[in-house]
């Protein structure tokens, strides 16, 4: 059963989906409760463009995908923040944008041939070692700003007009959050691929939720979740020769369904 | 509280508000003098919950000056309780009762510090006042809409203020749970805790507040509490009903007999 662990592969593909799993489950759990996953979506595919880039000027893939993915977390928090009218129809060709941009630049690069599924699709069984040092260090990094600003990520979510009136610096603490939703999109990218990489985001953390109702439980919650979704699909996709993004999104759907149906029955029951 | 010369909790003086370019307030000069109880009324989109912003620091006004308890608003809204419109708050956000109460002690404590063991211990003392202990663990999402106005009452009282701003606190309760919260603001007020209450419930501002301040871009401010037809009628673009305070009971007339 374990035999699979003898490769090098696959040791690194599991560390790297417990690490990309605690990191979602913070962050994830943040964009759940504030309702940012559309906006995560965008900031996901407008890091291709990042991708695009890099692979144009021969940079390192994941400096480029940080670098548009800030750059576009950024600009979507201004929007957001400064025309809430038309904050929805500008993350759309934000989201648009940036992808076409990484479609083009890919096409412009001579001689490239790497698999634009690749991206797509997450490639978790071929983590280069750098990436997993830097999934650790912004494991570390999200950590530690979320208990040093708790109470302030707390009263933010629930009602920011109290959280302003408080003391809260609201703005800086909203970018703080997009930015660290562009981080973990970026890692997220290699492990699931960009498709669905609001899957991996909001799926553990909307089962955490429906089973207990304090932030920090959500996110612990949520980060075991992710972590056994990411090892449960890996060891699906091993033995059945599936895509493992694809796999570990699946196994994470389907217990969110299950999930539902079992917060259903004890009040079905009751009745 | 105060002998002689009472002294103002909020003045404004000139102050001129607008979104882009729309007018919001025109001209407000106010000063409530603290341990007034005073009511803010005036249709919607008049202006009620941008001065209540203005006075907490959350808006800078365009010209004019704004003060609340003698200094900046910035720093003095500290000493402040707030309850914004029901609107503000993310109902279903996984929090407990315990939790929104402790947020009141946010501005107590410093960024990146967390709540110490004594606000706690405020928290469930200011529960116990507002026999909410019962609720203590139990999830925001969970309560009704009387319950869930007296949670945030909690929070708003658990610094001790010495100034409380509600805003529409009533919007979305029964008759019962309404009359609850106003007694327990008249309860704050005769501790000697000014209270200013935004309310387009004129009802409630006949028969609880001193003082009533009617906006609408403009303010009219009526410090013993009386208004006449033609104010109300100015504030409100049309007639409404109108309010007299007499003592010991005050009388909402109606219009039409």
């Amino acid at each position: 059963m374990f035999d699979i662990l003898h490769y090098e592969f696959m040791r690194n593909a599991l560390l790297a989906g417990v690490l990309v799993s605690v990191a979602c489950g913070v962050v994830g759990s943040l964009v759940v409760v504030n309702r940012l996953s559309s906006l995560s979506g965008g900031v996901a595919h407008a890091a291709y463009g990042g991708l695009g880039l890099a692979v144009f000027f021969r940079w390192p893939l994941l400096a480029g995908a940080m670098l548009f993915s800030l750059a576009a977390s950024a600009l979507m928090g201004y929007v957001t923040v400064e025309k809430k009218e038309r904050s929805d129809t500008m993350v759309g060709v934000i989201w648009a944008v940036g992808m076409a941009f990484g479609i083009l630049m890919i096409d412009l690069t001579k001689g490239y041939f790497v698999d634009l599924m690749s991206f797509l699709f997450g490639s978790i069984l071929a983590v280069p070692k750098q990436s997993i040092v830097f999934m650790a260090g912004l494991d570390v990094f999200i950590l530690i700003a979320t208990m040093l600003l708790y109470k302030e990520l707390v009263a933010l979510s629930y009602d920011e007009e109290f959280a302003r009136i408080s003391g809260v610096p609201v703005r800086a603490l909203y970018y703080l959050i997009l930015a660290l939703i562009a981080l973990c999109v970026v890692v997220l990218i290699r492990v699931v691929g960009l498709i669905l990489v609001i899957a991996l985001f909001t799926i553990p953390s909307s089962i955490a939720e429906l089973f207990t109702r304090k932030l920090s439980r959500i996110m612990l919650l949520s980060s075991v979740l992710g972590a056994a979704f990411t090892i449960a699909g890996l060891f699906l996709s091993y033995y059945f020769n599936l895509t493992s993004g694809a796999t570990i999104i699946l196994v994470a759907g389907a217990s969110y369904f299950v999930a539902l149906i079992a917060r259903r029955l004890p009040k079905a029951v009751r009745r | 509280m105060t002998n002689g010369i009472p002294k103002p909790a909020v003045e404004m003086e000139g102050v001129f508000f607008s979104f882009g370019e729309e007018t919001v307030l025109e001209n407000v000069t106010l000063s409530i003098n603290q341990g007034d109880f005073v009511g803010i009324i005036g249709p919607n989109g008049g202006g009620k919950t941008t001065l209540l912003r203005l006075a907490l620091g959350s808006l800078r006004p365009a010209r004019g000056t704004v003060k609340l308890l003698g200094g900046t608003p910035e720093k003095n809204r500290i000493r402040a309780g707030y309850i914004p419109q029901e609107t503000s708050s993310n109902k279903w956000f996984p929090i407990s009762v315990m939790d929104v109460a402790l947020m009141g002690l946010l501005s107590r404590r410093a960024l990146f510090r967390a709540y110490r063991k004594s606000d706690r211990e405020k928290a469930v003392a200011i529960l116990d006042e507002l026999k909410l202990s019962n609720l203590a663990d139990r999830s925001i999402g969970e309560l009704s809409g009387g319950q869930r106005q007296k949670v945030l009452l909690a929070r708003a009282l658990v610094s001790d203020p010495e100034i409380l701003f509600l805003d529409e606190p009533t919007a979305s309760i029964d008759t019962v749970g309404q009359d609850e919260i106003y007694e327990h603001m008249l309860a704050i007020n005769r501790k000697g805790t000014t209270v200013v209450l935004v309310t387009h419930n004129v009802g409630a501002v006949s028969s609880y507040v001193r003082s009533v301040a009617c906006v609408n871009k403009r303010l009219f401010y009526h410090p013993d509490g009386v208004l006449d037809d033609s104010t109300i009628a100015a504030t409100f673009g049309c007639p409404v009903d109108i309010i007299a305070h007499g003592l010991p009971h005050r009388v909402l007339h109606q219009h039409v007999q």
